[in-house]
């Protein structure tokens, strides 16, 4: 069940489908981006969210349809002029050995400066904000690749953040991470979404992280979306079988009312598991 | 980076600390190039005084010694540095672009393509025909082995590890097909085609320099308008494409300056091309990341590694005179072994933590 948004959205796919090689991973899939909103793409591997994702972020050219950002073809734009709007953070990205955090975070003021014309208060005004607000100012001189992950992570976060652009599409920005980190960081992309109005697109794997987080959830399997809407009222027991394949209860988050997924346990003979322990093993 | 440290956590003051070093450091080495002209002016096989040599510089007369100092020293002086500047920072933006340490413009054929066609030249022709027309051919070879690679490597867009293997598979091809010339042609063709293989600047002239100048004058200011987007390329293609990069349309530019630079270089001077590989790492442990600020560094280390060479070649075992290219390597990598050994803690100087 499709919920309208409340503000006409920057960011759609129509009738996209798009692959690698002859393999084709999406298939016809429409989506308008909720503005203002943070949306999380979920779907099994292989379901095709990062391919949307992709295709949406223009790194991929769609076999068909076509993504429209403010109404006109992405790929039909000049790319620097897309890049002042959206801003994207691929899947695991690698930074040079001996770049330092600021030198990273600056690269994010390339699509405002120009060889002739660079602002360079409002330049030095946005790296300062964008690394205040990831909160790593303290890594500033250091390099990247001796921080831990999730610095690491928060460091290119900051340089999407000093892009300043109002759409921001992150792929799986919080894979291998610790759950303390992963929890500070979508608190942290939640916080742009909800108090400075930036509209976000995201790939998560975790089920019950992004039940928490997501304003809208949008299901893939097999290349299509099955369902979008609200963790309300999509993240339901029939719809993760359908999407996922997994039996499991829904339950509630007694403090925020948002859904939660357990497993379902397959029970060893002679041996009850205990319910509190069950819990436990979802992360 | 040391200077930073000491300054106030503040953008602009930061940025500036970044900034002033490289600039200190390149009129440092620009003035060590000066001395070592001076130097390199007044040794030679026939013996001359530096107070001669200045004079000779200054108020050119019919004499011996101006004749040595315009018309053979200078001349051949000017080619080691603009070769070396130019191999130089080729092999910077092949390993920009590859993102690989160990990228030079041999890897995708430039040295092996030139190498090739001159000794076809020389082979066809013998050493009769005017052998000014040797850097022509070299020229051609290696702009048409860049194309051929290209092509060859070419997939819906040019993915460097693509291009690499291409290039290495086609030089080894061109390599066996040197190697076949060399054999099968006479005696003096062969040495003449050996000189040129280790890389020589014997005889160079005024019309070599003023030859190769142009190919410097277009292809080093073309790239340095690139360089921001050559630092978002190190990033990986998503992200530069993320930030607004024509990925494409901005690594063929940058392609085509490195094989101008590399394919003249190589035409004029033979195969100096290890120059191209050690000068960018030397100038990035010297000024750490950035492609604009590494340019003038390599550019300057490469003419400065070029010439010490040449000079070595021209001084050390007289009264022969050896090609630049055996002492390119016995110069350039000592240096580089040493700057390896006192960095091994941090690769880059601004991987030093505060």
């Amino acid at each position: 069940m499709p919920s309208i948004p409340a503000k006409p959205s920057r960011l759609t796919g129509e009738a996209l489908c798009a692959g690698y090689e002859s393999r084709r991973v999406l298939d016809g899939v429409d989506l308008t981006v909720a503005e203002g909103k943070l949306t999380v793409l979920l779907g099994a591997n292989g379901s095709g969210k990062s391919t949307l994702l992709k295709t949406l972020a223009r790194t991929l050219i769609p076999s068909a349809g076509q993504v429209c950002l403010d109404g006109k073809d992405i790929h039909r734009r000049n790319t620097r002029e897309v890049a002042q709007r959206l801003g994207i953070l691929p899947q695991g990205p690698v930074a040079p050995e001996g770049l330092t955090v600021r030198q990273l975070v600056g690269m994010g003021r390339f699509p405002h400066q120009r060889l002739w014309r660079q602002d360079a208060e409002q330049d030095a005004r946005a790296i300062r904000e964008a690394m205040a607000y990831a909160d790593v100012t303290e890594f500033a001189e250091r390099s990247v690749d001796a921080l831990s992950g999730g610095q690491r992570q928060r460091c290119w976060i900051a340089m999407v953040l000093a892009q300043e652009t109002d759409l921001i599409l992150l792929d799986e920005p919080t894979t291998f991470l610790d759950l303390k980190v992963q929890v500070d960081l979508l608190e942290l992309l939640s916080r742009l979404a909800h108090e400075h109005g930036r509209t976000l697109l995201l790939v998560l794997h975790d089920l019950n992280l992004a039940a928490a987080y997501a304003d809208q959830l949008v299901m893939m399997r097999e290349g299509q979306i099955v369902t979008r809407g609200a963790p309300q009222e999509v993240f339901t027991a029939p719809n993760l079988k359908h999407v996922f394949d997994l039996d499991a209860h829904v339950l509630e988050d007694p403090e925020t009312g948002s859904p939660i997924c357990v497993p379902h346990k397959k029970k060893r003979p002679h041996r009850r598991a205990h319910p509190t322990t069950q819990q436990r093993c979802v992360s | 980076m040391t200077h930073s440290a000491s300054l106030p956590q503040q953008g602009n003051d930061t940025a500036a600390g970044h900034t002033t070093r490289p600039v200190r450091l390149s009129a440092l080495l620009a003035l060590v190039l000066l001395a070592s002209i001076g130097l390199s002016l007044s040794l030679g096989s026939f013996p001359t005084s530096f107070d001669q040599v200045v004079h000779a510089l200054a108020t050119p007369q019919n004499s011996d010694i101006t004749f040595i100092v315009w018309e053979l020293r200078l001349p051949r002086i000017l080619l080691a540095l603009l070769v070396g500047a130019a191999l130089a920072v080729a092999g910077a933006i092949l390993q920009g672009i590859v993102r690989n340490p160990l990228a030079s413009p041999d890897v995708i054929g430039i040295t092996s393509g030139a190498a090739m066609a001159a000794v076809t030249f020389l082979a066809l022709f013998g050493t009769g025909l005017s052998i000014h027309w040797l850097p022509a051919a070299a020229l051609l070879g290696a702009l048409l082995s860049a194309v051929l690679v290209f092509s060859l490597a070419w997939k819906r867009g040019i993915t460097p590890s693509r291009m690499v293997l291409v290039g290495i598979g086609l030089s080894a091809a061109m390599g066996a097909v040197t190697t076949l010339l060399i054999v099968i042609s006479d005696d003096a063709a062969a040495m003449v085609a050996y000189v040129w293989l280790t890389g020589s600047l014997y005889a160079a002239q005024w019309q070599d320099v003023f030859g190769m100048l142009p190919w410097l004058l277009v292809a080093v200011p073309l790239c340095l308008t690139l360089a921001r987007h050559m630092d978002a390329m190190a990033l990986g293609d998503s992200v530069a494409q993320g930030l607004g990069v024509n990925v494409l349309q901005s690594r063929l530019v940058l392609m085509a300056c490195s094989v101008a630079l590399a394919g003249a270089a190589v035409a004029f001077a033979g195969g100096l091309s290890f120059v191209g590989l050690i000068a960018p790492h030397i100038a990035a442990r010297l000024v750490g990341r950035g492609f604009a600020r590494l340019v003038p560094v390599t550019a300057l280390v490469g003419a400065l590694i070029v010439l010490y060479a040449d000079l070595l070649g021209r001084v050390a075992f007289l009264p022969k005179d050896l090609p630049a290219g055996i002492f390119v390597s016995g110069v350039g990598a000592p240096f580089f072994v040493y700057l390896l050994h006192r960095n091994r803690h941090s690769p880059y100087q601004t991987a030093r933590q505060n």
